[in-house]
Formats: C-alpha cells, sequence, structure tokens
C-alpha cells in the first residue's frame, strides 16, 4: 500500500505530464480516434443492414441474439493476440480485430430493436396502406432508432476502450504512453490512462446525448422510468 | 512474492526453451509446444485465472446486491448507483488498472478492484430488474399469507429473480474473464501473462493456445452458469419462452 499523500503526487505528476505534452497527447489521440472511426464506420455497415433487415422480416433470432453473447466471450487482448497470429501486424489487422468487437452489441441491438416494435403500430401503418418498404422507413426504425442507438454506444465505449490495446499489434493509438512505462514512467502511463478514461467518458454521454436526441417525442415518457440510463443496453442483457 | 515479479520491468522473453516449432516462423500453431508447456506455463496462468475470475465475480455479487436491495427499498438510490457504477464501467479496462497503481501498486489487489468494478453495473442493474419485475399480486398474495418482508423477499422475490439475476451473473463472469486478461499490465498472473510474452515475441503457437483457453474458459463458465440456475430454479424451465 502506497501512501495517499504519495499517489497524489503521482497525479499532480501526470498532470504536468499531460501539460508538457499536449502536442504528443493530441497526435496519439488523433491516432486513437481514427482506428476508432474507421472500425466503427465499417462494422456499422456490416452490422446495422443485417440487423435491420433481419428484425423487419422477425427470422434469424438465434443467430442474432447468440451473437451478442459469442462476442462478449471474445477477450479483447486474446482476439488481437489471435489477430497478430494469423494476419500480422498493423492499422488493418488492428482494425479488423476491433471490428469483430463491435459488429455483435450493434446487430444484436438492431434486431431486437426493429424486431420488438408493437406489432399494433405495424399492422395499423399496414391498414392506412403503407408498403412494406414505407412501414419500415416510416414506424419501423423511427420506434427503433433508441435502441439501435444504444447498441451504437455501446460499440463505440468499447472500441476506443480495446483501441488502447493497438501499440500491442503495432498500430498506435493512446496506448503507445500506457504500454511503454519503460519509457514515460508512471507519471506518463497515468497521464496517458486519464486521457483514455476522459476520452471515452465524452464518448459515451456523446453518444447518450444522441440517443437521446434521436428518441421519438412519444416514447421519451416511457424512457424516463427506464433506470438504464448508462452502459449497455438492459435488453440485451435479459436475452 | 508476485510483486517482485510484477515491479521487474517488461517481461524479458525466456529464450532458453526454444524448441524446434518455436524457432521455425512457418508454423502457425504446434501441438508439442502446448504439450511441452502445458504444465509449467498455460495450465498455471488458467488455475491463475479462474481465482482472478472468482474473486471479482464473488466480490462484485455482494456488493451489487447490498446496493439493489438497499436500492429495492429506497427507489431513488437506483439512479446515483446506476450513474456511478456506469462512470466505473465506462472507464477502459487498461487505464483504469493503471490508475489504481498509485494507491494499491502492482498487486493482485489493484487487479481485482478494476476487475470488481467492471461487474457493478451489470449485476446491480439485473439483480434490482429482477426484484422489481416481481408482480404486485404476487407481492399481496404473499403479505395476505402472513410473511413478513423477510420471508417476502427470500422466499418469493429472489427465487422470482434468479432468471435476471442468473442472466447478469452470465454476462459479469464472461466480462471478467475477458478483462482479467488486460491485468496482465499490473500483475503477471492469469492468461494475459502467456499471451503478453507471446505477442512480444510474435509467437503464434502460445498466442493461439492461451487466447483460445480464454475464450474456452469463457464459454464453459457461461455453459456452467446456465446448468446451475437450470438446477437450482427448477419451475423456470417449464415456462421458458
Amino acid at each position: 500500500m502506497v501512501a495517499d499523500g504519495a499517489a497524489m503526487n503521482d497525479f499532480l505528476d501526470a498532470l504536468d505530464f499531460i501539460r508538457d505534452n499536449v502536442s504528443l497527447l493530441w497526435e496519439l489521440t488523433l491516432d486513437h480516434l481514427a482506428l476508432t472511426g474507421a472500425s466503427m464506420g465499417i462494422a456499422l455497415l456490416l452490422a446495422l443492414p443485417l440487423g435491420v433487415w433481419l428484425g423487419h422480416l422477425h427470422r434469424g433470432s438465434f443467430a442474432a441474439i447468440n451473437i451478442s453473447n459469442v462476442g462478449r466471450a471474445l477477450p479483447s487482448l486474446a482476439l488481437i493476440s489471435i489477430g497478430v497470429a494469423l494476419l500480422g501486424i498493423g492499422f488493418v489487422n488492428v482494425m479488423v480485430a476491433l471490428i469483430v468487437l463491435a459488429v455483435p452489441p450493434m446487430l444484436t441491438n438492431a434486431y431486437v430493436a426493429i424486431d420488438g416494435v408493437d406489432g399494433d403500430a405495424v399492422e395499423a401503418a399496414r391498414g392506412m396502406g403503407m408498403t412494406p418498404t414505407e412501414v419500415l422507413l416510416r414506424v419501423e426504425l423511427p420506434l427503433a432508432l433508441p435502441l439501435i442507438f444504444a447498441g451504437i454506444r455501446t460499440a463505440v465505449v468499447y472500441v476506443i476502450a480495446t483501441a488502447t490495446l493497438a501499440p500491442l499489434a503495432g498500430a498506435h493509438s493512446l496506448g503507445d504512453i500506457i504500454v511503454d512505462q519503460a519509457t514515460y514512467r508512471l507519471p506518463g502511463v497515468l497521464g496517458a490512462a486519464i486521457c483514455v478514461a476522459v476520452l471515452a467518458l465524452v464518448a459515451e454521454l456523446l453518444f447518450a446525448a444522441l440517443q437521446r436526441a434521436v428518441t421519438p417525442r412519444g416514447l421519451r415518457a416511457e424512457q424516463r422510468r427506464d433506470v438504464a440510463v448508462v452502459g449497455p443496453p438492459a435488453s440485451t442483457e435479459t436475452a | 512474492m508476485t510483486t517482485v515479479f510484477a515491479q521487474s520491468e517488461p517481461v524479458i522473453p525466456d529464450f532458453g526453451r526454444g524448441s524446434a516449432c518455436e524457432r521455425d516462423d512457418d508454423a502457425l500453431f504446434c501441438w508439442s509446444w502446448v504439450k511441452d508447456n502445458w504444465a509449467d506455463t498455460l495450465q498455471p496462468a488458467l488455475l491463475q485465472h479462474i481465482v482472478l475470475t472468482l474473486i471479482a465475480v464473488g466480490i462484485g455479487s455482494a456488493i451489487a446486491f447490498a446496493l439493489a436491495l438497499a436500492a429495492h427499498r429506497r427507489g431513488w438510490l437506483a439512479t446515483p448507483i446506476v450513474v456511478v457504477t456506469g462512470f466505473l464501467y465506462t472507464i477502459p479496462s487498461l487505464a483504469l488498472f493503471q490508475l489504481l497503481v498509485p494507491f494499491t501498486g502492482l498487486t493482485r489487489t489493484t487487479a481485482e478492484i478494476a476487475l470488481v468494478s467492471y461487474t457493478l453495473l451489470i449485476l446491480f442493474r439485473n439483480v434490482l430488474a429482477g426484484l422489481s419485475g416481481v408482480p404486485a399480486e404476487v407481492r399481496d398474495a404473499a403479505r395476505g399469507m402472513g410473511m413478513t418482508e423477510r420471508q417476502l423477499l427470500w422466499k418469493v422475490e429472489l427465487p422470482l429473480a434468479l432468471p435476471a439475476i442468473f442472466a447478469g451473473l452470465r454476462i459479469a463472469t464472461v466480462t471478467v474473464i475477458s478483462l482479467a486478461t488486460i491485468a496482465v499490465f499490473v500483475v503477471d498472473e492469469g492468461l494475459g501473462d502467456p499471451i503478453y510474452t507471446a505477442l512480444q515475441q510474435t509467437f503464434s503457437t502460445e498466442l493461439l493456445a492461451a487466447g483460445g483457453l480464454c475464450v474456452a474458459l469463457a464459454l464453459v463458465a457461461d455453459a456452467l452458469l446456465v446448468l446451475i440456475q437450470r438446477a437450482i430454479s427448477p419451475w423456470s424451465r417449464t415456462v421458458r419462452r
């Protein structure tokens, strides 16, 4: 156990490190965000259309729901290391590992969200003469958006956290400093850790705000009773 | 003890054990290495990993359970608890482990505190959801039978909350097994240790063996929890959706 005064000093040193290395940290933050953005972009293109389509058809529930359980069982360090073993090192290979981690929560949430849209609402829309495409775009998607965004939020935070491990596989991120204690010492490691934590929290709050913004007004009253404000959505957890 | 090892800087590759398969760059995976190194590398790491997980899930369950019972009685507690545990859940694991180092050093305690903090949100939310999901009529019936509040909790509410509690336990356990590999940056225990060593040497056999063990451990633990749940709540088997 280290005395608290010493711990305090460690954090003061860490703040000094951040102040002295703003440009380095900024550059690594951009690398971190580039890795996150690229992986999330591709993962979104893969997961959302598939999840929405399967949910619209109410098909493939077993696969769509279980993929998130299997995805969660994949340890990020193990996945990146298996990626290194199979694909070698570099930006693209880390990106592939991050995509594999990001797809399951988004796919499952998109499926559950569309599949779970009130059947009466869909029937009413059909009764009004809407085509299947109109039903999907004007009824199912708006009602499902909050839950779809919850999945995106889970995935973003997960990807930001895992991108920290990128330097182990030859790509750059804020993790460069954290895993290189020999060069940067404890103040540097702590400083970078603070930056990563802030980055994840900002992303979480940003996407929580986005999720609230896309929630249709009619659903907001219900949402308020929900205690699940932060973190992964409750719905995929009891599935 | 372990602290002495952990404090020494980056792991020095153990060149002494270079088998034929380690020198051959083309070999993706060879069983002979796994067989030769099971007893002194993989098995101890696997056991340490299981111990790390059991301690974290055990302590996490106790804390989350107490918090959920408190929030079940006093509803206003739920939101602040979700905000605080959600905050802990959001901090990336590699960062959280390091942020604890000034307080608890490069020890197993540091690893466990971080791992426990990741179980709290999931377990708390699921236990509370399970308890508050008990229909009001069921509660009324139990009270009408003359049950005290304590009997109501233990004989009615908790058994009915079991599916939700176990769903939370499964996610928490799998999450901890996954994150415990990252603990290698503060303490050289668990499957993260062989993974990290192998990463530095880009030795694919050890990477695949240790990584595969970790995935297998997660799947086995998940399946075990499903079996336990079925064994202790036989009534829920027939009403599965």
